[in-house]
């Protein structure tokens, strides 16, 4: 049994010194496989005496269980080994920027118009929609302005021919609207609108969102309550509201709103030319004869009627400074919303 | 219009700084646009007198004066022509300073000592006239401040009236509005009616009574047309932004804007016979005090003699009968004009006036003869000469009526949503002029004969809500019944479709929607544009009939700036023309050109082709759930490359197109690189299918490859429908995943590579099975496409 050791040590230094799975599989057949020499010499034990027997057998056994630790382990560190180099292999820059399509983006206008879409339709305003090409009675007759009111002096209109306008704000989608629905109504029209007017404060075209509402019992104060919250909501401010006395044909009592200047607080800057207000909407109880022209009962109903320019509070929520840009489709313009 | 301060306050001075005065009357829906001072900043200016003038010895242009500042005489060299020996002038005296920080020093001029600078209008910022020296009249105090001697400490308050206010067109209307907000009585000055000195008169007939029911006439002799008009009359004047031109036309101009009734003069020699107002025959000419001659038609109202037209009613007077500086008699006009037949008459020639602005929002129709008999004592004030007997001529049906209105106290609770004092709303209607009568549920009003905006109830209302203050009416919270709203699930959202393609790297653009006429019909010659009738521009003009002119012009400004890579889509209206009607059509574009993703470094740049922009069209159908309802064609179109342009049906009806820009379009446009662009009817991208689900089949799937040979020709669609149809129920997907054409093949013809899927939901299929739908298919491609199978 001395070379039993010595077998052993050899197995022991060549398990060590295998340097793949390959050669640690074949040290195993060669070793403990049906054929190798720790089994050979436990299928030789038959030739020992009844009391050498156990002792030898005992003693080959633990060779051959340690040999069989050793195989596993070197098995599991030159898989590990194996697992390491591969990772370190394949290690990459993840500061690198990433594959595929580049992501593009929404208009301005668009976003702000969704953003008070959004806030009219959860409290329950219906988006409504018309044309743009408009005739002059829902442009201006329906809405109490009739021809050559000094009011459409104010709306510098692009004509198509004698009846045909394009259309000077949404409030004809109002009328469309009183046409065809019977109250209460709530509505919102967003969309496009013309004026023939051009220069550093003035685009020939620009979006409105009105609004109006008709039911039983809408008051004045129901009306400074919606703008206020859409003015708070919008700017995600608390912001000092006004509501100033105006006119407009379609409304009455009629109001312009302003808000604190958002750019200085209301101290007075550039922005609000010094006087810390900055005039943001229209608004007003429907006017009497505008209910009537749409046959809708003026002793019954009440309602109100506001519209903004998109432009303008989108300006003032993201800062722009030149309302040009908003058609020009710069993208490095573009690229900011 | 603009008001000055200190004449306000002649008539209501409330206890309030000239910016919170301002804030008052805005506030109360007079919107004060501008505060301005009267004149400059300066200080140390001296009403002085010219002594004495000599010639500088050593200048032709300037003269040395000895001037009297009232305590003492200094010497001043002076460059201006009517620099002149007892001349009263400003003089900014050494110490003093002028408008822009200009500190007045003692100077050496050509060797002359000067110690201080007389001065011109403008360089006190008080006029335009840097001509010569400010002249004042010659009582004006040798030695008073400047300021206090003119009381320059004035503001001017430009009020951007609505057009519903033409009652606050005269310092008196704004009166009786600040009055009211500061519970103020007002001062308006004492007009006492002029007694006649003379009988002359003229003849006064109102041929047209519903346009002018009330002419107020009278005749004055004997003026002197020469004698300027007062310094006060030139200041006030000056302060609420008119000129001063001679005293005749100075009183007419400050009645107006004290009392808000325009008003005429006339040389009365030059009258023939009598006035009539009348309707212009057509074609009828008059020259105008602007040197204009007009020819006028038939609906408009003229002053004429017996023999010609002299004035347009209310809008100007004609340069004839104009007051000259021979001008001795004068007839003066004062009339009232019905404010809905004069709306658009001025502006239908072009014209816009103090006059006409005034008479077409309404001039109040009792005020004529008051404002007559002030013009008239103001003139005899300062021309003298003497005055004939006020004529009066009214066809008094024809003034506007004044019907009652009632207000009833539960509409201010409904409408204003609160109960205003009664005593307040008195208050408030009887402020503004109105007769307040107490009724069983509210009150019973008369309106003044100056508001025109005041009929029915609303009215009312909105003048308590003015006056009272807007901001101090109550603020709710609107109570309203929660209504569901339906949500169509097959309806989808314009939103969805602008993420999903801002997801895939477009940028929404908005573009004009009037573009160039030559533009538009390089995309639709075939179309005849809706025109504008007044564009703003002539590359404005005419409605688009497709969105890509204006978004084909964005990417071109891009590229332009060095933006070689642009995706743009937009959403919005195409304007059809059509032989019954004008069709505005919802619609989607998109264009791209440069390389398909932006630069990096993952790999080769590549240039954008067609395929791509078919990908992301084909993306926004699968929104749908139902883009097997859609397909493609081979198509021609405008401005389209005729090899690369597909239209868009959906259930066979065509929807819109995609294809590559033209290359000759590109290269008239100014595109250096390939661009390809698509149009696509809104409606048709937003009905959507609603999923229906089908069970999953437990079995598994059979794939099989085939390769055929087929004519270029062939479109790959078609071939591929036919194997659809040709492979029986167990076929459950067809990819196509290669074509070839080129080496190894004929040239006539090309390879495409299909994937068969094959799967059954009750059974897994034989080998058989699969084999007759293979065969099938292979037959039906030889047959129908002369179909060879590759190996």
């Amino acid at each position: 049994m001395e070379n039993l050791e010595a077998l052993a040590n050899e197995a022991k230094a060549a398990i060590e010194a295998a340097a793949d799975g390959a050669a640690l599989e074949q040290l195993r057949v060669d070793y403990l496989g049906k054929k190798g020499q720790i089994t050979a010499l436990l299928k030789g034990l038959g030739k020992l005496s009844a009391e050498e027997r156990p002792a030898a057998g005992a003693q080959i056994n633990v060779v051959k269980q340690e040999l069989q630790n050793l195989i596993g382990q070197r098995k599991s560190a030159l898989e590990s080994a194996a697992v390491e180099a591969q990772l370190a292999a394949e290690t990459i820059d993840v500061s690198l920027p990433g594959r595929g399509q580049s992501t593009g983006g929404i208009h301005p206008v668009t976003r702000t118009m969704e953003r008070m879409e959004d806030f009219f339709s959860a409290i329950g305003f219906e988006v409504v929609e018309g044309p743009e090409i408009e005739d002059d009675y829902h442009n201006f007759e329906a809405l109490n302005i009739p021809a050559h009111h000094p009011a459409r002096a104010m709306h510098d209109t692009f004509y198509v021919d004698e009846h045909t306008v394009l259309r000077t704000h949404t409030s004809p989608v109002q009328v469309r609207v009183m046409e065809n629905q019977q109250p209460p109504l709530k509505v919102i029209c967003p969309g496009r609108v013309y004026r023939c007017d051009s220069d550093l404060t003035h685009t020939p075209m620009f979006h409105q969102v009105e609004g109006l509402l008709i039911d039983e019992h809408s008051s004045f104060a129901d009306l400074k309550g919606v703008i206020e919250e859409f003015l708070r909501v919008f700017f995600e401010k608390e912001l000092e509201v006004r509501f100033r006395p105006s006119y407009f044909p379609f409304t009455e009592p009629s109001a312009e709103v302003d808000i604190q200047c958002v750019n200085c607080g209301g101290s007075g800057c550039r922005v609000c030319s010094q006087t810390g207000w900055l005039e943001v909407m229209g608004c007003g109880m429907v006017h009497p004869k505008v209910f009537e022209y749409s046959n809708i009962d003026t002793e019954k109903y009440s309602g109100f009627a506001f519209g903004m320019g998109v432009e303008r509070l989108a300006m003032l929520r993201y800062g722009v400074n030149d309302l040009r840009l908003f058609f020009d489709n710069d993208l490095r313009f573009l690229e900011q919303f | 219009m603009i008001i000055s301060e200190q004449w306000l306050r002649e008539w209501v001075s409330p206890e309030l700084s000239s910016e919170d005065l301002a804030h008052q009357i805005t506030m109360a829906g007079l919107e004060v646009d501008a505060i301005d001072p009267v004149a400059g900043e300066f200080s140390g200016v001296v009403v002085a007198e010219i002594v004495s003038a000599e010639q500088h010895p050593d200048a032709d242009k300037l003269r040395v004066c000895q001037v009297n500042t009232g305590s003492e005489t200094v010497q001043i060299v002076c460059g201006a022509p009517n620099a002149r020996a007892g001349l009263k002038a400003p003089l900014a005296t050494v110490g003093g300073e002028l408008p822009g920080n200009f500190k007045i020093k003692k100077a050496r001029l050509r060797g002359v000592e000067s110690f201080g600078m007389l001065c011109a209008g403008e360089e006190l910022g008080l006029t335009d006239d840097s001509d010569g020296l400010m002249e004042l009249p010659t009582d004006a105090p040798a030695g008073d401040d400047l300021r206090d001697y003119l009381r320059l400490d004035d503001n001017a308050i430009e009020i951007g009236l609505t057009p519903n206010r033409a009652d606050c067109l005269g310092l008196a209307g704004i009166a009786r509005e600040v009055g009211l907000l500061n519970n103020l009585p007002v001062n308006a000055p004492a007009i006492q009616p002029v007694a006649p000195a003379i009988d002359d008169s003229l003849p006064v007939e109102l041929q047209a009574p519903e346009r002018c029911p009330r002419f107020v006439g009278r005749v004055i002799r004997g003026i002197d047309v020469s004698r300027p008009s007062p310094l006060w009359l030139q200041e006030k004047l000056r302060r609420v932004g008119l000129r001063s031109i001679d005293a005749v036309v100075d009183v007419t101009n400050y009645v107006m804007m004290e009392l808000g009734q325009p008003m005429h003069a006339f040389d009365f020699a030059k009258l023939e016979g009598g006035i009539r107002v009348r309707l212009a025959e057509q074609g009828e000419s008059l020259e105008l005090l602007d040197g204009q001659t007009l020819e006028l038609n038939d609906d408009t109202l003229v002053i004429a003699d017996h023999e010609k037209a002299v004035a347009m009613a209310g809008i100007m007077g004609g340069q004839q009968t104009a007051v000259s500086d021979s001008t001795v008699d004068l007839f003066l006009e004062v009339a009232f004009f019905t404010p809905d037949l004069m709306a658009g008459k001025a502006r239908s020639y072009g014209l816009h006036t103090d006059a006409s602005h005034r008479f077409e929002r309404g001039v109040d129709f009792q005020l004529q003869v008051t404002a007559m008999e002030r013009a008239t004592a103001l003139l005899l004030g300062i021309v003298g000469g003497q005055a004939g007997p006020l004529q009066e001529t009214v066809a008094a049906d024809y003034l506007p009526s004044r019907p009652d209105v009632s207000l009833r106290e539960a509409r201010i609770r409904k409408l204003l949503g609160f109960e205003m004092d009664p005593a307040e709303v008195e208050r408030i209607l009887s402020g503004l002029g109105l007769g307040v009568t107490r009724t069983g549920d509210g009150w019973k009003c008369t309106v003044p004969s100056w508001r025109f905006d005041i009929a029915i109830e609303a009215d009312l209302l909105e003048e308590l809500a003015r006056v009272y203050g807007y901001n101090r009416l109550p603020v709710s919270h609107i109570h309203a019944d929660l209504v569901i709203p339906a949500k169509p699930e097959q309806t989808l959202a314009l939103s969805g479709i602008r993420n999903h393609l801002a997801a895939r790297g477009y940028r929404e653009a908005i573009t004009y929607s009037f573009v160039e006429p030559a533009l538009q019909k390089v995309f639709d010659p075939g179309l005849d544009p809706v025109a504008l009738s007044n564009p703003i521009s002539a590359d404005m003009a005419v409605m688009r009939t497709s969105l890509l002119p204006g978004l084909v012009s964005a990417v071109l400004r891009n590229t332009n700036r060095q933006q070689p890579r642009v995706r743009l889509f937009e959403s919005g209206l195409r304007f059809l023309p059509g032989d019954d009607c004008l069709k505005q059509v919802p619609t989607l574009a998109m264009v791209v050109t440069g390389d398909r993703f932006e630069e990096g470094w993952t790999g080769n740049a590549e240039p954008v082709d067609f395929f791509d922009l078919k990908g992301d069209v084909e993306s926004l159908l699968c929104l749908t759930r139902a883009a097997d309802s859609f397909h493609f064609e081979a198509a021609s179109r405008d401005a389209l490359h005729p090899g690369q342009t597909a239209l868009v049906l959906r259930d066979e009806e065509t929807v819109g197109y995609l294809g590559a820009l033209h290359p000759s379009v590109c290269r008239e446009l100014g595109l250096n690189a390939p661009a390809y662009v698509c149009e696509i009817t809104l409606s048709a991208l937003l009905q959507a299918r609603l999923p229906a689900f089908s069970e999953l089949s437990r079995f598994p799937e059979v794939r099989r490859d085939l390769a055929v040979l087929v004519d270029k020709t062939v479109p790959a669609r078609e071939l591929m429908e036919n194997v659809r149809s040709s492979a029986g129920t167990y076929l459950t997907d067809l990819t196509l995943f290669d074509v070839y054409e080129g080496k190894g093949i004929d040239p006539k013809r090309k390879s495409l590579a299909l994937g068969l899927t094959f799967r059954d939901s009750s059974r897994t299929l034989s080998d058989e099975d699969v084999n007759l739908a293979v065969n099938q298919v292979i037959d039906s491609l030889e047959k129908n496409y002369k179909a060879e199978l590759r190996n």
